[in-house]
């Protein structure tokens, strides 16, 4: 520090001549104009999302209980011992978390598929123009644009037990159950958010798909016909391979939205959800407030974070290795 | 130019990471100050039949405050579902009201992160003295020994609200007074579409609330004396099984209501769905929906010997509002001066008259517009045979786990699942598994 000081001394910072001085910084103007129009961008990336997760891992490593909440910096470190108590599965903690982790893996597997697989039959039955198509492709598209909160409470009340309108139209009018069901509480619970969630999720697949089709060539089509392919085959062998590239992608972000939903679950069954519906998300949520132990929750959100890490990364490279022998 | 373009880069940078800093949160100093003396935040929570109820209750209170010594209270009412979520982010950011309502089951839960000011004996001086509260009010307000975390401010206990036309239609002549009797009576109302008995059984705290009292009855507390959370004792199994059974065994209670958490049994009762509640100071609820005073009775909650008292003859909770003062507001004095004006004689008797509730204040609660019946009810309880939760700071996470233990146990109940002491045992072990090591 002290060497660089004295040889950038003011008088021989003044003394140097000035041509080469003055390019040099243009250059490093050109080179350096695009870093510095991305700083803001970069800035606001750490304050929004990468200094939130680094203080959320750090809280995995605190006693962050109600005696230290007030101040986060007087809370004693307590090493792996949220981890330890999130991941020892013989205790009720860790025990529930697994369970949560299950369940919430069999619902986004459940949802993502039937999220795509409406989503992909819509857009292929849209694919040809007809009367009315615009308008359908606009009905499709609203359960995607209305708000999560008026959508699901919606939902709530139509899975109501006294009075909600599933249990009217499966007990009363087509009289498939003995009795009225529950759907918000027990172990229906789970149909009944699977439900909701697929309604909510297909028209984003939907929207996908169907800008994924437009890119296929007629001519394929046609070509197709003429060589005599039905309607399932044209489907196997143009559609899908086609749509390949767009479906990598979708998937992905259905599996991450749907892992993730906080919403959905939360205002169908407020802060404690029954078990068989108890996703990760709002477990951990309720983990953190029934104990008012952060740090434990943050752990459990750090080992959600990795898994999350871990799946995609696998998703990726998978894909990627599949994709490039396609190319060459 | 250039250099000018620099400074700037560097100017938003640096106000960048003061804002980093900013949001770091969590003020470590925080010990209130006079900065801003003329206005104060005020969290309520919802009293009335709804929010708007409640702004249009204390408005014209808070307009009278500011007339008065100058200072303008902004009011928020936060709902139930939200208040105590709202004032633990409000501890951990270090920015929160000034003054808020805390239920007051919470004081030692609060009191333990340090966020309240503490009515120390200076204090209570500031707004006229531990003296003119009542004694079982004062028991709810932070854990013993310690100056406590908040001032009462409406008082109330649970009471059996019964429909006098339909008891007079099944030939009930009087409400029961043990729980014998409420089932018997029940069996006779649970018909035709009609049921005996309304609760909530997705809401954790009013389960709770039950909970305690049965447990009481059977002599048990969830927590052992050392603080220690004790809540697979035989007599808390024994009150928790109790409770269910109201569903479960005796069927006096409709299954749908194991789905129920906003309040839809005071409806039902308003509208004549269900014969009987156990609520607390449900009646300025139950004229917003429409239901004549004339209507309904009021008399204590049934015990096991049919004669309300202490100990196995609770019959409520010390049920409550709290006033409290952030600890690091920047209107201290304000905020005392807003608390004493609360817990005036003048303001007790409008606000617990518009509430249907209880004066803590014994002055208030003397006068002649809380001697009516249905106030009889509750006064008595509350000076006879109503018992605090237990004042630990662990309170509200029990209230929390136990409360959706029994969700879950109603939800068995609903289901047609059976539910055993076994069953019950088990859901309460895992509550308390939950419960942070001691």
């Amino acid at each position: 520090m002290t060497t660089t000081v004295e040889r950038a001394g003011p008088k021989e910072r003044s003394g140097a001549p000035r041509t080469p001085r003055a390019r040099r910084p243009g250059r490093i103007r050109r080179v350096g104009l695009p870093y510095l129009l991305l700083l803001p961008a970069l800035l606001l990336e750490l304050l929004v999302h990468l200094v939130p997760m680094v203080i959320g891992a750090v809280m995995s490593f605190k006693e962050l209980t109600q005696f230290y909440i007030r101040d986060w910096g007087s809370a004693p470190w307590s090493g792996l011992d949220n981890y330890r108590v999130s991941v020892d599965f013989d205790a009720p903690v860790g025990e529930a978390l697994l369970h949560s982790f299950l369940v919430t893996v069999g619902f986004t597997l459940l949802s993502v598929g039937l999220c795509w697989l409406i989503g992909t039959a819509a857009a292929i039955c849209m694919q040809d123009t007809f009367r009315g198509r615009g308008l359908l492709r606009a009905l499709f598209l609203v359960p995607y644009a209305l708000p999560v909160y008026a959508a699901v409470i919606t939902w709530v009340f139509m899975f109501q037990h006294d009075n909600g309108l599933v249990n009217h139209v499966l007990h009363d009018q087509l009289h498939l159950t003995d009795k009225p069901s529950f759907w918000l509480i027990g172990d229906n619970s789970f149909w009944a958010l699977l439900t909701v969630s697929v309604w909510k999720g297909w028209p984003f697949a939907f929207l996908i798909v169907m800008a994924g089709l437009q890119n296929i060539p007629g001519e394929l089509y046609e070509a197709a016909a003429l060589d005599g392919a039905g309607v399932w085959q044209r489907i196997r062998r143009i559609t899908l391979p086609s749509l390949r590239p767009v479906n990598q992608v979708l998937l992905l972000v259905l599996f991450l939205w749907t892992f993730n939903d906080f919403n959905t679950p939360y205002v169908l069954f407020g802060r404690t959800a029954p078990e068989a519906a108890d996703l990760v998300s709002v477990h951990i949520y309720q983990a953190s407030f029934v104990t008012w132990n952060f740090g434990t929750g943050s752990a459990m959100s750090v080992l959600l974070l990795l898994f999350l890490l871990v799946v995609t990364g696998v998703y990726l490279a998978l894909t990627s290795r599949g994709r490039r022998p396609a190319d060459a | 130019m250039r250099r000018f373009r620099a400074a700037a880069a560097g100017a938003v940078t640096v106000s960048l990471l003061t804002a980093v800093t900013a949001c770091g949160g969590g003020s470590s100093t925080g010990g209130g100050s006079d900065d801003s003396p003329k206005t104060l935040t005020y969290w309520a929570s919802n009293q009335g039949a709804s929010i708007e109820v409640d702004k249009k209750v204390l408005q014209p209170e808070l307009d009278k405050f500011e007339k008065r010594t100058g200072i303008k209270v902004k009011l928020e009412v936060v709902p139930w579902s939200d208040l105590l979520n709202r004032i633990l982010t409000a501890t951990t950011a270090g920015q929160g009201p000034d003054v808020l309502n805390i239920g007051n089951t919470w004081s030692a839960s609060l009191q333990a992160t340090g966020a309240l000011l503490p009515w120390d004996a200076k204090n209570l001086v500031a707004i006229g003295g531990r003296d003119r509260f009542v004694d079982s009010a004062l028991g709810s307000t932070g854990a013993e020994g310690k100056d406590p975390a908040a001032v009462p401010l409406y008082s109330m206990a649970y009471a059996l609200y019964y429909n006098k036309k339909m008891f007079a239609e099944a030939g009930i002549a009087k409400p029961p007074a043990t729980w014998a009797e409420l089932v018997a009576d029940g069996k006779k109302l649970s018909k035709g579409g009609k049921w005996g008995l309304g609760t909530e059984g997705s809401n954790p705290s009013e389960n709770i609330h039950h909970a305690f009292v049965f447990a009481k009855q059977y002599g048990a507390d969830f927590f052992a004396a050392d603080g220690k959370p004790d809540f697979t004792g035989e007599g808390a199994v024994a009150g928790v099984k109790q409770y269910v059974d109201l569903m479960a065994t005796n069927k006096v209670i409709a299954p749908g209501n194991a789905e129920y958490a906003q309040n839809q049994s005071v409806s039902d009762f308003a509208k004549g769905k269900t014969a009987m509640l156990l609520w607390q100071s449900a009646s300025a609820n139950l004229t917003s929906q429409g239901m004549s005073e004339d209507d309904y009775g009021i008399a204590p909650v049934p015990v096991q010997s049919g004669t309300p008292g202490t100990g196995a003859q609770v019959n409520s909770m010390v049920a409550g509002i709290n006033l409290a003062v952030f600890k690091n507001t920047d209107n201290l004095d304000g905020a005392r001066k807003f608390v004493k004006f609360m817990t005036g004689d003048e303001e007790q008797k409008v606000l617990n008259t518009a509430y249907s509730s209880i004066p803590p204040v014994k002055a208030a609660q003397a006068d002649a517009s809380f001697n009516t019946a249905a106030n009889a009810v509750l006064k008595d309880t509350l000076a006879q045979s109503a018992a605090a939760l237990p004042q630990v700071a662990d309170e509200s996470q029990f209230e929390t786990a136990v409360g959706t233990a029994i969700k879950g146990l109603f939800a068995d109940a609903a289901a047609g699942r059976p539910v055993t002491t076994d069953s019950v045992e088990a859901a309460l072990e895992k509550a308390q598994q939950q419960m942070p090591a001691a």
